[in-house]
């Protein structure tokens, strides 16, 4: 099976305000069309191991691979074009533009790819939040939506560059029960029926029962695995 | 990425907060209107009172000085040939002040590319006579064509007509001062006598005003032909030759050569004016001076909002750069806010700036000493909007510079963390 995403040996420390330790030799590989889930107490590195993981954090010892690629000493407009290109990131809060409409916020990846024209930019973003059934809130002002509304916004947003992986941390964590079980099932959609590699942190174990496989973090080591 | 997206971007992030950018916008308004409009008005100003001055005065003038003649009898003996010779109270004499062959002098400088044109004077001193009372005073012969041309003549005429002194035998145009003390009307005679004792006849046919009082007390103007009369002299007498160049700045240069080839004495008006440049610069170097410093306020304004507004903006930077905008992306986006807030306070702020130079060109402005002058000057001079918009955009390039540097440094890990 193909290799999306390799984890070797990922060494991290806080300086601040005594030396930590947060990751200590995370080892680990996603192939691709893996759903993923990482759970672990609050406070064992798991945001942490995502932000490494996503380009977004440089400051670790040890080695990322993306599709075969080491992130090691690339220059930030590189890792950026990653992000961009291969990286799809739902976060806890859904972080959407309040400046810009649903649509446009589902676009600006895409256009800053600059693979496709405009137009087809924004008919592949309405087709995205049609899937997510919330094609009707396109051209709403982004700052209008409910909680579970934005954070299916932000997954169609993840998803608008057909990214080789969606990373996810803790996305359901401020959601309640009903909309909770809703993302999931988009998640659960998006796996089965577009095969999307995802790796995804959560502190659910519901939501991580329902994966294909399980990492469990303590203490900034994988301590347990599950399939 | 095509960089329509980031303009589209910060055009977002302007509109959002387009009250506190309208705000920045402002200031650089005003700093750009305070701007053209001050330099405007201070260069009308400079060129109002250089006016008074460069208008008037002949880039060169040839005339004959009097002084003691070069070349003494006894340098000519030869048996003193190598001595040097020690004459005591030796005088001034014998120089004639006309000036030699003036009407081929004159022909050949008008066909000289540099000159921009010729004018012949000659002076009388006369006594003006007022029932028992003599008035000292000055004549001026002058070409009344030439003398419009080349030095704005009719701007000083407040009554009557120039042209007058030519086709009206024995007129004359008096200083206004001298016209008063001499109680004459337009169209009275006035009556004077020459130096020599001749009583003439002149028919008054305008005043003039020169701005300078003490001028207009001594001064007036009749053409060259009635002045030889006046002065029993033919009709090639003349004593000045006022020259006008294309090109101020060749007249020290030009004076030397004409001097030289002609046998004249000639004077350039950087020699005879040295101070009044002086003054200009003084006068511009204040405007820009607080030109500049509005600017620089304003550009403070740009660099506060800009601040805030990245402040405000910590979460939209590091989504942007999770979502795969590079820092230099964040970086241009601030500054195509800066520049379009520079851009768009600058562009009305000329326009601000146009429209209060032209109030101010339509406030009522009189004085005695300028009398063609009915409103404050101003200098539509291209170059200050040129300048004025340059400098708008340089100042909030870098008021922006460090609050977008600061932007494209911002890790979105530690704002994303801080959730
Ligand atoms: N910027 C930081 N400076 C110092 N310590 C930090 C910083 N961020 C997180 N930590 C610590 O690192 C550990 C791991 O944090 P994190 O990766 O957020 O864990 P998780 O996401 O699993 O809850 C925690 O003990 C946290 O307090
Ligand atoms: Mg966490």
């Amino acid at each position: 099976m193909e290799t999306i995403l390799e984890a070797v040996n990922i060494v991290k420390y806080f300086y601040d305000p005594v030396k930590v330790k947060v990751l200590d030799g995370v080892n680990f590989s996603i192939a691709k069309g893996d759903f993923v889930s990482i759970v672990g107490k609050s406070g064992c590195g798991k945001s942490s191991l995502m932000y490494v993981l996503s380009t977004m954090d440089t400051d670790y010892e040890g080695e990322v691979k993306i599709d075969g690629v080491s992130m090691q000493r690339k220059k930030e407009k590189y890792l950026a074009k990653i992000r961009n290109e291969k990286i799809g990131f739902v976060f806890q809060f859904h972080y959407l533009l309040n400046e810009f409409t649903v649509l446009r916020n589902v676009m600006l990846p895409g256009l800053k790819l600059n693979r496709y024209s405009e137009k087809e930019v924004e008919a592949r973003a309405y087709e995205k939040l049609q899937t997510l059934g919330i094609g009707e809130l396109a051209l709403k002002n982004a700052a209008r939506l409910s909680g579970g509304e934005k954070q299916r916004v932000a997954i169609a947003r993840a998803l608008i560059n057909d990214p080789d992986i969606i990373m996810g941390d803790e996305p359901t964590g401020n959601l309640d029960k009903k909309n909770s079980e809703l993302v999931f099932d988009i998640f659960k959609q998006l796996s089965q029926q577009l095969n999307q590699t995802m790796l995804i942190v959560t502190h659910d174990p519901d939501f991580a029962a329902k994966t294909n496989r399980i990492i469990r973090m303590e203490d900034g080591k994988i301590v347990d695995e599950q399939r | 990425m095509k960089p329509k997206l980031l303009f589209n971007i910060a055009q977002s992030l302007l509109m959002a907060r387009w009250r506190q950018t309208l705000i920045a916008a402002v200031g650089v308004t005003f700093g750009i209107t305070m701007f053209i409009a001050l330099l405007s008005f201070m260069s009308g100003l400079n060129d109002l009172l250089d006016g008074l001055v460069v208008n008037r005065t002949p880039h060169i003038r040839l005339y004959n000085d009097i002084r003691p003649r070069q070349h003494q009898a006894v340098t000519k003996w030869p048996a003193y040939k190598n001595d040097y010779p020690i004459i005591s109270s030796l005088k001034s004499g014998n120089v004639r002040q006309e000036i030699y062959n003036s009407g081929p002098i004159i022909q050949a400088l008008e066909q000289n590319k540099q000159v921009l044109g010729v004018a012949p004077t000659i002076t009388a001193q006369v006594f003006f006579n007022d029932g028992t009372v003599a008035i000292n005073g000055v004549i001026n012969g002058i070409d009344v064509a030439a003398e419009r041309k080349l030095f704005f003549f009719d701007d000083y005429i407040v009554a009557g007509k120039s042209s007058d002194l030519n086709t009206i035998p024995n007129s004359i145009i008096l200083g206004k001062a001298l016209a008063e003390k001499l109680v004459a009307n337009v169209g009275d005679v006035v009556q004077i006598t020459t130096s020599t004792g001749t009583i003439f006849q002149l028919k008054v046919v305008g005043y003039f005003q020169s701005g300078l009082n003490d001028f207009d007390k001594a001064q007036s103007y009749a053409s060259i032909q009635t002045t030889q009369k006046i002065l029993g002299k033919s009709s090639l007498y003349i004593t000045d030759i006022r020259i006008k160049l294309h090109n101020i700045n060749e007249a020290p240069a030009l004076a030397k050569t004409f001097g030289r080839i002609y046998g004249v004495d000639a004077e350039d008006i950087q020699t005879a004016n040295s101070q009044f440049e002086t003054g200009s610069f003084v006068r511009s170097l204040i405007s820009y001076a607080v030109g500049i410093t509005l600017l620089i306020v304003a550009g403070f304004g740009i660099y506060n909002i800009l601040n805030m507004m990245i402040y405000e903006k910590m979460d939209t930077i590091a989504i942007m750069k999770a979502m795969g905008f590079s820092g230099r992306d964040v970086k241009t986006i601030f500054l195509v806010i800066a520049i379009g807030i520079g851009l768009f306070g600058g562009g009305t702020g000329l326009l601000a700036g146009y429209g209060l130079s032209v109030v101010i060109n339509h406030i009522p402005f009189h004085t005695a000493a300028l009398p063609t002058v009915k409103t404050y000057p101003i200098n539509y001079n291209p170059l200050f909007y040129i300048i004025g918009i340059s400098f708008s955009l340089i100042t909030t390039y870098l008021a922006g510079w460090l609050p977008a540097r600061k932007a494209s440094k911002i890790d979105p890990v530690v704002i994303i963390r801080g959730k």
